[in-house]
């Protein structure tokens, strides 16, 4: 076989990678193995550039019963129950065909869910988008709203929550991170493991097709013109063979039939064979022929790098086969014999009986290439860190830049989105979407699980180290708001091209920033996922570090929503106002800029927060609990009175100079701050709680009333009718879609 | 044997679908586009003796199957090489 | 008594009608698979919501040739309680227990959220229980829930006071605003002539416990406890397998 730079170039591998294939065989590659080491050593599969930096994140816990390594991670919640999660992305899938995209996304998360024995029963998504001004940029949230929809709904999994935040950076790149949530045994968690010579290796699901063949590789570069013409690499899923295929194998579990189960999802066969032989020490021998086909005349090249959805590839105890058959059948599943365990620890590839690859596991899993790149800090940096407000001229009245702001994409009610999502299915849903974090209690049990999933990625563009510390705050404590401890966390880290310097940089730096919050949190990351190459023609996105939390509430009754509850009831601003307008939601939509340096952290002190706030539900005392974030207190406190019918009134203590004061304290981002509502008699019994837990916390005002009434220092700044303020926020995003009908 | 069956809307059934795509061509341009409807195109491939018999399959297909009575009509055409009459379905 | 939820490839909300039979409600179910032949001694038959096979071709197209359906087109000829709830509702319009059929909304847009529902007849099993004019907050969550039938059909429906539930305001008033997906006089449910097969759009089993959002879906559940263990359900004149066939 001819190995030109161009074959190499087409399969993404450096001149370099070749020679260390050469080593590693012995031998040059066959065409077969050449695909199959261009799979595996992508960024995608290997995380090449990610796993030295990586490999910093605190992973251990007393409640961790699987961290990273496995398909997703674990944590105990009691009762003899884990919590099995994880979130991952399917950036660049999503940009080229918006609703297969999204949907095998969630197909994919779903399926690593459930590969672990686990009954997915929540998913969340974060996604990120360019300006909905932009007609590509509409037709693109839609198709991926309703790729996330079509499946999710059809597979009969609740979509709770998630987050979409809207910045130009995202045009081309948009981000689509799915999170997926599932109850297993504690003590019948399933790994992919591979091992136990003689043991049958079956392929079940869908028939293999010519679909998605290289998409690990396409996932693994940046956009160029050339991208549409990448087209046919996209898969396409079918949710009820999902559906199928997760009641069957669910069933299969049952059974102690399985010594190890994996699904198939980038780099779909090659994939799941190395690493489950990796996994289990043993080598793994398949006949490609045996492969249930789609489509004719596929070679093993084609037939070991295709993409096609809702496969598993399973290992049977040897005398167990029938049985497995069985439950297959009765699903209307075709369940495989394709190969067997074997004990030489490779991967081995037959087609009609004749070897066509033959590689050891480990030099496509652990051996993989493991890169240091180099880093150095962005020149944009310096010059974005400052923030000259006297440049800015004089700020707009309150009132003004209030009705901007909760206008504005990022900030708007998402209901146009989440109104197609099936939120109750499954009757677990205790917090639908829009009221805060994600919450669905665990039948069997008193207990319910809160999910959040954040990152503000301006604060991370300004100063990644940080900017990522507060993507795990606001996640960990928008499900403390809901009454939940913090149990878990999962990454997905959605960055440009790592052979910039500068963006491997920001990767290192929000690395050690999640590391050092989570620490200080005490909250163990359980696996993730990283997106790289996230950008086009040189146009990175926004460093977008996206945490997903699990908390865990004790006493599902005493779960808390953001909204408020009565008029009268009393309420507490928890955390302190200071004058930081740095990164803000502010800075973008008015004056267009992403300037300054983001909100300081203190990560004691976003504790003691946490803690206050779970201790305060499970007493019964919070009645409603917001964090601050975008836009500030201002659009904070307003938020907790949309679906209510009730307004507010409230007075805050002033931070800031002269003409900056009202916007300082109305719409600054300062870290570490909860709005909450509790009734009048319990009003200095929880504050008394604040101060002893060392959380400041002030009495601001009073439900009540038709009107958001904001003053500062005593004076009114915001004075504007519940209705109007809650049209302005509910309709934004639905305007955009509604109103214009330009090719969909 | 190759049949196709095409099902339709009834006349009276709203089509949203249809409505739409006719706003969506409106906007491109084509305003003398005056009513788009939107349906269904099956392709059957069957083992037949003779077009007939696979129109009568088709037939049965559509009837029992493809298309629902209430709110649907089809149309069955065969291919067999030559042009061949198609036949009024239900 | 007992409730017997089929299962068809696809369903996925069979576990919550079970759910809310046997540990809301404290009545024994039993999930029967769409291959079996045999309802187990059921009292009451419900088909759950879901997308059984995929909605591919049209809701409930498929379902409706499952062996299982032989024994509840049986089960309802003999004017026994059969439940459509959703995709369950699908697939009686497509076996033609139940007349009309189901178009995409006319939003064209999947829509899971909390609506009214005004009970329009209490009597069927499924509403004897129910106040006249009661109005239900229950949650919808659909794509094609949009019920249609042709004129004379739905004339029909009306004056034989066949139409069952209405979507409505809070208030209990019939408006446009009310209706979120087009349906023909803003029609949620119905049942046969018989008055013993009832389908709905919305998820009663939903609607069982105020953790979840609302209640006020347990009144179907209870009104068919009522109906089966005291009999209070009468039927309707001629329950025949005739009756049945002619609710088309």
């Amino acid at each position: 076989m001819n190995i030109s730079q161009e074959l190499l170039d087409r399969h993404g591998l450096t001149g370099d990678e070749y020679q260390r294939i050469l080593e590693m065989l012995g031998r040059e590659p066959t065409i077969t193995e050449l695909g199959i080491f261009s799979v595996m050593w992508s960024e995608h599969c290997s995380y090449k550039s990610s796993r030295v930096h990586l490999k910093t994140l605190p992973t251990t816990g007393r409640r961790v019963l699987q961290g990273p390594g496995e398909n997703a991670g674990a944590v105990d919640i009691g009762d003899g129950l884990a919590a099995v999660f994880k979130i991952e992305s399917h950036n660049h899938p999503s940009f080229i065909e918006p609703y297969q995209g999204a949907a095998t996304g969630v197909g994919g998360i779903i399926r690593d869910i459930f590969t672990m024995g686990a009954r997915p029963i929540a998913l969340l998504d974060s996604l990120r988008f360019g300006s909905l001004e932009d007609p590509l940029v509409r037709r693109t949230m839609a198709g991926v709203v309703a790729g996330i929809a079509g499946y999710g709904n059809s597979i009969g999994i609740p979509t709770v929550g998630g987050e979409i935040a809207f910045d130009e950076s995202y045009t081309g790149n948009p981000l689509v991170n799915a999170f997926c949530l599932g109850i297993a045994k504690a003590d019948e968690i399933i790994k992919g493991t591979a091992s136990g010579a003689g043991n049958p290796v079956y392929y079940v699901g869908a028939k293999t097709g010519r679909d998605g063949i290289h998409g690990a590789t396409m996932a693994s570069a940046e956009f160029d013109e050339k991208s549409a013409e990448k087209r046919p690499a996209v898969q396409v899923g079918d949710p009820f063979m999902e559906k199928l295929l997760l009641e069957a194998c669910l069933e299969v579990m049952q059974t102690d039939a399985l010594v190890g189960i994996q699904d198939m999802g980038a780099a779909g066969l090659t994939c799941s064979t190395c690493e489950m032989g990796s996994r289990g020490g043993a080598g793994v021998e398949i006949d490609v022929a045996l492969v249930p086909q789609r489509e004719t005349g596929m070679t093993p090249y084609e037939i070991m790098l295709s993409e096609s959805q809702e496969r598993m590839l399973l290992v049977v105890k040897k005398g167990r086969e029938a049985e497995v058959e069985r439950i297959f059948d009765k699903w209307d599943l075709h369940a495989v014999h394709i190969g067997q365990v074997t004990t030489d620890g490779r991967m081995r590839v037959k087609s009609h009986g004749e070897v066509v690859a033959d590689i050891p596991n480990g030099a496509l899993t652990d051996e993989a290439p493991l890169y240091k790149r180099p880093m150095a800090e962005p020149e944009y940096l310096k010059a974005a860190q400052s923030l000259s407000l006297e440049q800015l001229g004089s700020p707009q009245s309150a009132a003004a830049i209030f009705a901007r702001l909760i206008a504005s994409p990022t900030i708007a009610s998402k209901r146009w989105v989440y109104r197609q999502y099936d939120h109750m299915v499954r009757t677990n849903t205790l917090v639908v979407p829009g009221m805060g974090a994600g919450v669905v209690r665990v039948k069997g049990t008193r207990r319910a699980l809160a999910l959040s999933t954040d990152c503000n990625a301006r604060f991370v563009y300004l100063d990644p180290f940080l900017g990522a510390q507060h993507a795990v705050a606001e996640a960990a404590r928008n499900v403390a708001c809901a009454g939940a401890q913090p149990i878990g966390a999962t990454n997905c880290l959605n960055f440009g091209n790592p052979q910039r310097p500068e963006i491997m940089w920001q990767f290192a730096r929000a690395v050690a920033g999640i590391g050092a919050a989570c620490r200080a949190l005490d909250i163990p990351i359980t696996g993730g996922n990283v997106s790289l190459y996230n950008e086009t023609d040189g146009n990175a996105v926004l460093p977008t570090p996206v945490l997903g939390v699990v908390g865990l509430i004790e006493d599902a009754d005493a779960v808390v929503r953001r909204a408020f509850r009565r008029a009268g009831d009393v309420v507490i601003l928890l955390g302190e106002n200071r004058a930081e307008l740095g990164g803000s939601e502010y800075l973008k939509v008015v004056h267009g800029l992403i300037r300054g340096v983001p909100p300081a952290l203190d990560l004691d002190r976003e504790r003691a927060l946490q803690k206050l706030l779970v201790d305060g539900a499970t007493a019964g005392l919070i009645l409603s609990a917001h964090d601050c974030a975008e836009g500030g207190l201002a659009v904070t406190v307003a938020e907790c009175c949309f679906d209510t019918g009730v307004g507010v009134e409230v007075g805050l203590p002033g931070v800031g100079d002269d003409q900056w004061r009202d916007v300082m304290t109305l719409f600054g981002e300062s870290a570490s701050r909860a709005v909450v509502s509790v009734e009048t008699q319990y009003a200095s019994e929880f504050l008394r709680r604040a101060a002893d837990a060392g959380v400041p916390a002030v009495e601001i005002g009073r439900v009540g009333g038709e009107r958001i009434r904001l003053s500062v220092d005593g004076r009114v700044a915001i004075d504007e009718p519940l209705r109007d303020v809650e049209r302005m926020w509910s309709t934004t995003i639905e305007n955009f879609f509604e109103r214009s009908r330009a090719v969909a | 044997m190759r049949a196709r069956v095409f099902v339709t809307l009834k006349p009276s059934v709203f089509d949203p679908q249809g409505t739409t795509v006719n706003e969506a061509l409106h906007t491109l341009g084509y305003t003398s586009v005056r009513d788009v409807r939107q349906g269904k195109y099956f392709e059957l491939d069957i083992d037949a003796a003779s077009a007939d018999e696979a129109r009568r399959i088709a037939g049965e297909a559509a009837h029992k199957l493809l298309a629902n009575p209430v709110i649907e009509s089809y149309r069955v055409e065969v291919e067999t090489g030559a042009d061949a009459p198609a036949s009024v379905g239900h | 008594m007992k409730f017997a939820v089929i299962v068809f490839p696809g369903s996925n909300c069979d576990h919550d009608a079970y759910y809310a039979a046997e540990h809301v409600l404290g009545q024994q179910a039993e999930l029967i698979w769409h291959k079996d032949t045999d309802l187990r001694g059921a009292d009451v038959v419900v088909l759950p919501g879901g997308f059984a096979h995929g909605d591919y071709l049209r809701t409930g197209a498929i379902a409706r040739f499952s062996p299982i359906m032989q024994q509840v087109a049986a089960f309802a000829a003999a004017g026994r309680p059969v439940l459509g709830i959703c995709n369950g509702f699908q697939v009686l319009l497509e076996a033609a227990l139940l007349p009309g059929a189901m178009l995409r909304n006319r939003s064209l847009k999947y829509q899971c959220e909390h609506v009214h529902v005004r009970v329009e007849q209490t009597n069927t099993p499924f509403t004897i229980a129910c106040a006249p004019g009661h109005v239900l907050k229950i949650p919808i969550a659909h794509g094609e829930g949009n019920y249609y039938a042709e004129p004379d059909v739905v004339a029909r429906l009306e004056a034989n006071r066949q139409v069952i539930f209405r979507y409505v305001t809070a208030t209990g008033e019939v408006t446009d605003a009310a209706n979120p997906n087009g349906s023909v006089n803003n029609i949620a449910g119905i049942c046969n002539q018989a008055r013993n097969v009832v389908g709905l759009m919305p998820h009663p089993e939903r609607a069982c416990e105020l953790a979840v959002g609302s209640a006020d879906g347990l009144v179907l559940f209870e009104s068919v406890i009522k109906a089966v263990t005291e009999g209070a359900f009468s039927g309707a004149e001629a329950v025949t397998a005739k009756a049945a066939a002619s609710a088309r």
